[in-house]
């Protein structure tokens, strides 16, 4: 199973990094939708169907789209418009490594995570509809107040403005 | 996987989310598009659900499903966030005709 | 009878040494699948040209073979010796993958629906759920389709497509809900045994045949009919009278991998409907038992089938804008009521009273959107007749 592993997480921190890096904008969203497919991949690996199949449905069949709607609709999207790092790139690079170099140490020097792996627990999706009702049965409703919110927030933000020009 | 290797399973989704959070960080940091920062940003929002549910699967108590639910909400909480994010860089575009960072640097208009 | 195809396959693995045996199981799953579906699509292509030809008063295809029946053969000659042309300012990467990327999400859409008694593919917890996450993934390859071909139209094509796409999946997966809550579960099996059983020996237990399940069929049809950009809301391709929508230049093989895409989301989407509302592989009738299960639920795919091509050659297409009005002012709150409707009817005590007052539940909103969207823009039709 390790080499599967190992080829997805390939798969996605390639496409990560050809989403933030490359010049043509198109090129980076569907990069992104690659790493997210990745994702899904490892979470169904990781015994988490319903996450997995939530991650395709949303982001890749959701959020990519918008982001590729957005990049048609501000600018032609090609290379003089998505290109160019910012001129203070190498203070970006030189956090994101520290960033990565702190956390990596840490993980691999913690005593706390090295221990024995459980099996996978079988929990369905009925569970899972148990307990959104009933113990998490607020934050499902605020979550519902949000996506309302975002969604008409997000409408208004776009419209056309009608008034005396 | 085998005990006796190098990383256990956790270690190793844990070290994957952390590369794949300082990618987007590189990337929201580096570039001057804002679609390609609000990208980064997606990015890290998938590296902390990565990290929530390699805790959910290897650690104490998968039955209680609280890493699958609070992963639910993330993805939710992520999803309105692109959308409005995406709404005002396109409703910033109308106006000043760039989404270039560094050129959205006054208040005026 | 009934489980000859499943003994078949047994037999077959059971050749196999033991390690490999789940992995060979699959692979016979997906071949049986994939060749299914294919001579599936070869003989619903030229069921539609013929089907279409007689509504229109003109004879289909009948120089191949006996009476036509053999002219996908010719289709898949032409296709496969065409010539690939790719315009040299098209984004080459994106082009090439394109129809791979339509192609492979809805074959496997086609592994959760279950085709006879035991003759699922995989049975997953939330199978739904996979469908319709496998569908979303579709609407990429349409964008990418368009894009990468560099030409305005195609573009155009395309960001119409995946609008129409992504406003009528609200619908569709509103009314697919009432099922999953009426039966408590995401698996596409147990929604097939939920349905299982007679009332009172005569009428089976198929979801069509409540209230709720009536009005969410009509929903899920008409938004599948949307999602697999079939008239009448093929305006992203049925463009081609000018110009071909988003897949213009694209030819040969790509050609028909992108037709082929299309027919296997359709037969996907209706044995979703026939698994959801229909039964799945149950028989209509007690006294039909005898009836493999198999040749239960192709006969229904079938009829679904039919209904789509007399469907295209009978109604015209709708304009963008009618098309956007329908879906988020009418089928949105239908499908809405629908849930309501499927919830109450779950709590309220058996007998007539459930009937009337789920009935006028769905009906009530239907005709009162109905008279509300079509107010003041037909106008009474009038008759002129020649002297």
């Amino acid at each position: 199973m390790t080499p599967l592993f190992g080829l997805l997480g390939f798969i996605i921190a390639a496409s990560a990094v050809a989403a933030v890096a490359l010049r043509n904008l198109v090129h980076c969203a569907l990069a992104l939708s690659v790493s997210f497919a990745g994702l899904a991949a490892i979470y169904l690996f990781l015994n988490a169907q319903f996450v997995g199949f939530a991650q395709i449905l949303v982001y890749i069949g959701a959020v990519a789209i918008l982001i590729v709607f957005a990049i048609l609709l501000t600018g032609r999207g090609e290379l003089e418009r998505g290109a160019g790092f910012s001129a203070g790139w190498m203070i970006g690079l030189g956090v994101a490594l520290a960033v990565f170099g702190t956390l990596a140490g840490l993980l691999l020097s913690s005593h706390l995570l090295v221990r024995e792996m459980p099996p996978p627990a079988p929990t369905s999706v009925r569970d899972l509809g148990d307990q959104l009702m009933t113990h998490w049965v607020l934050p499902l409703e605020v979550l519902g107040l949000l996506l309302t919110a975002a969604l008409i927030g997000s409408v208004v933000i776009v419209m056309k403005e009608r008034g005396p020009r | 996987m085998h005990a006796e290797s190098l990383v256990t399973p956790l270690q190793a989704c844990l070290l994957l989310s952390a590369l794949l959070f300082s990618i987007g960080l590189a990337g929201a940091l580096m570039r001057r598009n804002a679609i390609v920062i609000l990208i980064g940003v997606e990015l890290m929002l998938n590296a902390a659900n990565l990290n929530l549910i390699a805790f959910w699967r290897y650690g104490p108590d998968p039955q209680a499903l609280t890493g699958v639910i609070f992963v639910l909400f993330s993805i939710g909480v992520a999803a309105a966030e692109a959308a409005v994010g995406l709404a005002l860089i396109i409703a910033v575009y109308r106006h000043r005709r760039t989404v270039n960072v560094d050129h959205l640097n006054s208040m005026k208009g | 009878m009934d489980q000859i195809f499943v003994t078949f396959k047994h037999m077959l693995v059971s050749l196999v040494p033991a390690g490999s045996q789940p992995v060979v199981s699959d692979l016979l799953s997906v071949a049986a699948l994939i060749g299914t579906f294919a001579a599936l699509f070869a003989l619903t292509t030229v069921l539609e040209r013929k089907g279409l030809a007689r509504i229109q008063n003109r004879y289909g295809p009948n120089r191949v073979g006996l009476y036509g029946f053999l002219q996908p053969l010719a289709d898949g000659l032409k296709t496969i010796t065409k010539e690939d042309l790719v315009p040299r300012s098209a984004d080459q990467v994106v082009h090439f993958l394109a129809p791979l990327v339509l192609v492979v999400p809805v074959f496997l859409a086609l592994a959760v629906v279950p085709m006879g008694r035991n003759m699922a593919a995989v049975d997953l917890d939330a199978g739904v759920l996979f469908f319709f996450a496998v569908g979303a993934a579709t609407e990429l390859a349409v964008f990418m389709a368009g894009w990468s071909s560099r030409n305005k139209y195609s573009l155009l094509g395309a960001m119409r497509a995946i609008a129409q796409m992504i406003s009528y999946e609200v619908p569709l997966i509103l009314s697919a809900l009432t099922v999953v809550m009426s039966v408590g579960s995401l698996s596409t099996l147990d929604i097939v045994q939920a349905q299982a059983g007679y009332a009172g020996g005569v009428a089976p237990h198929w979801h069509v045949l409540t209230p709720w399940g009536f009005a969410a069929f009509i929903v899920f049809l008409i938004a599948a009919t949307a999602e697999s950009n079939r008239s009448p809301f093929d305006l992203p391709e049925g463009e081609s009278e000018i110009i071909a929508g988003y897949y213009i230049e694209y030819s040969g093989f790509k050609f028909a991998l992108f037709f082929l895409g299309e027919y296997i989301g359709m037969f996907a989407v209706s044995g979703l409907a026939i698994t959801l509302f229909l039964g799945g592989w149950h028989a209509p009738l007690p006294g039909l038992l005898w009836i493999p299960s198999y040749v239960w639920f192709f006969a229904k795919l079938l009829a679904l089938i039919a209904l789509f091509i007399w469907v295209r050659g009978t109604l015209p297409r709708l304009r963008m804008d009618q098309l956007m009005h329908f879906a988020w002012k009418f089928l949105l709150p239908m499908s809405l009521v629908t849930v309501v409707t499927a919830g109450m009817w779950r709590f309220l005590p058996l007998g007539w009273a459930r009937w009337a007052i789920c009935s006028i539940l769905v009906l009530g909103p239907f005709l009162l959107l109905a008279r509300l969207l079509s107010s003041g823009k037909i106008a009474k039709r009038s008759y002129r007749y020649a002297d």
